[in-house]
């Protein structure tokens, strides 16, 4: 029942509080909702016994993201919502593409199947912690994967120095 | 009943903590007056109480009934909200914190990334204040506080792996009985670099001297607290000083021994070891303040560039060496 409860708080309060962030009109006001959204989801990894994601996920989302948003929209000054002609003006044309979305996930999930356990489970990463049993997964058998996400997130550095670099005169 | 007395001895645990940092805030804004003053030959307070022992009381009954003046422009929910998310932010870290052993509020697998997590969610309260209150002046602060904390916080957390990689484990309790087993007895040796990183970016993680940038009264009156008064400015004195605690009891975890002193030296002097623990961890907070004071005392400020040069170029390079040789040095040796 308990933890029930505790993964309803947790959905209802994630799902109103995306909502808030995206209706807005001011973008600061937005974004401490996020704020407020990036600390339940932390909050639900917790409670899913990933304490070292929640972590992780409140130290790079909250921390380090959110606040270069912040920072971009404190430096452009936007008080106001951006107004423009919309692309798609048509509300049939949104909510088609909504059904069909919906219908899709539905579709997907009919096919779902759940994972068999392997040797992970919920008993043995509380004895071990969980941030270790993350590390030895993640250094033993996913290096690959790793390494090319380490790749992947450094090509755009590399790309944001030389875009900083053309603009400066010599 | 057993749920009900484990919650009712959680309570008492923070009541406890909550009284004795409020007490050591108020009489640390007193020793950095009477330190700084006769490291400048003169007194400090001395006109309320013997020595000017009351002059805390003093302060803290002026700032609670000022008037509490709100700019008519001000962004009026985030400006109530910041001062808030400062003190919170500030005292939610005391809670993982072992004073001496056994004694810690929320004994965490993970105490040392709470820490960086509450560090993180602290800069919010700046920078919202500096936003919300409408001025240039706090505008201003708030951005340089931002891209200031944001900068250091990598520095501070990269000079913290060393010390996770030499304990193995991220339980501040479990760190500080990690140097209890070390010959060395502290991580301070061992760990050189990584406790210079530590110390300066701890500096500028609490907006202290020599790196007080936000709140530089010389160019931004007062920073992203221009626009406050009243028990709304008390908050973010409050909230400096809980961080400065706090960074202070961190570095005395993490890299100078916790309540536990260095077997050398309690089997060269036997005695020492019926010291409790307790005083062993206040003396080497008390140290890392008075190191606080006598800086601030001591440098001027920064420059801004100078200040992101440091961060980036010079704090965060010996951060990653330092990390590289640790983790060479445990895998190899």
């Amino acid at each position: 029942m308990l933890p029930k409860l505790f993964f309803g708080y947790f959905a209802a309060m994630i799902t109103i509080l995306s909502l808030l962030a995206i209706t807005r009109k001011n973008l600061v006001h937005g974004i401490m909702w996020m704020l407020l959204l990036f600390v339940h989801i932390g909050g639900l990894y917790l409670f899913l016994n990933a304490e070292f994601i929640a972590a992780i996920q409140i130290i790079v989302y909250a921390g380090a993201i959110l606040v270069l948003f912040l920072f971009v929209v404190l430096l452009l000054n936007v008080k106001e919502e951006f107004k423009g002609r919309r692309f798609i003006s048509s509300w049939q044309g949104r909510g088609f593409v909504a059904a069909a979305l919906l219908l899709g996930i539905m579709l997907v999930l009919q096919y779902a199947v759940i994972a068999p356990h392997g040797k992970y489970s919920i008993e043995y990463i509380q004895s071990e912690t969980h941030t270790k049993v993350l590390g030895t997964v993640l250094f033993n058998e996913y290096v690959f994967p790793f390494m090319i996400l380490a790749l992947v997130l450094f090509v755009p550095m590399i790309a944001a120095v030389v875009l900083a670099v053309k603009g400066r005169k010599a | 009943m057993d749920f009900v007395m484990t919650l009712a001895i959680i309570a008492i645990k923070i009541t406890v903590v909550f009284g004795i940092v409020l007490f050591h805030v108020a009489y640390a804004t007193y020793f950095e007056r009477k330190i700084i003053g006769r490291m400048q030959a003169r007194y400090g307070p001395m006109e309320v109480g013997p020595h000017g022992l009351l002059q805390p009381v003093a302060d803290m009954i002026k700032l609670f009934f000022k008037e509490d003046i709100i700019p008519a422009s001000a962004d009026r929910p985030l400006f109530y909200i910041a001062p808030a998310i400062v003190v919170i932010s500030a005292m939610t870290a005391l809670s993982v914190l072992p004073f001496f052993d056994g004694f810690v509020i929320a004994d965490i697998n993970i105490g040392l990334l709470f820490l960086l997590v509450i560090t993180s969610l602290s800069v919010y309260g700046i920078v919202i204040a500096g936003w919300s209150s409408n001025s240039k002046y706090s505008f201003l602060g708030g951005l340089r506080s931002a891209a200031q904390l944001i900068s250091y916080e990598i520095a501070m957390g990269l000079s913290l792996v060393g010390v996770m990689l030499m304990a193995g484990s991220l339980n501040l309790s479990d760190i500080v009985r990690a140097q209890h087993q070390h010959p060395l007895g502290m991580f301070a040796f061992p760990q050189f670099l990584g406790f210079f990183v530590f110390v300066v970016a701890a500096f500028a993680e609490t907006n202290r001297a020599p790196f007080d940038l936000p709140e530089a009264e010389s160019e931004l009156v007062a920073g992203y607290f221009t626009e406050y008064s009243g028990f709304r400015f008390a908050f973010f004195f409050l909230g400096e000083y809980v961080a400065m605690l706090t960074m202070s009891a961190v570095a005395a975890l993490c890299f100078l021994g916790g309540w536990t002193i260095p077997m050398f030296m309690t089997n060269a002097m036997p005695f020492l070891s019926y010291v409790p623990g307790i005083i062993w961890f206040l003396v080497k907070v008390y140290a890392f303040m008075f190191f606080y004071y006598w800086i601030r005392a001591t440098l001027p400020r920064y420059r801004y560039d100078q200040l992101m040069a440091i961060g980036w170029k010079v704090l965060m390079p010996l951060a990653f060496v330092n990390v590289l040789i640790t983790a060479f040095v445990k895998r190899w040796l």
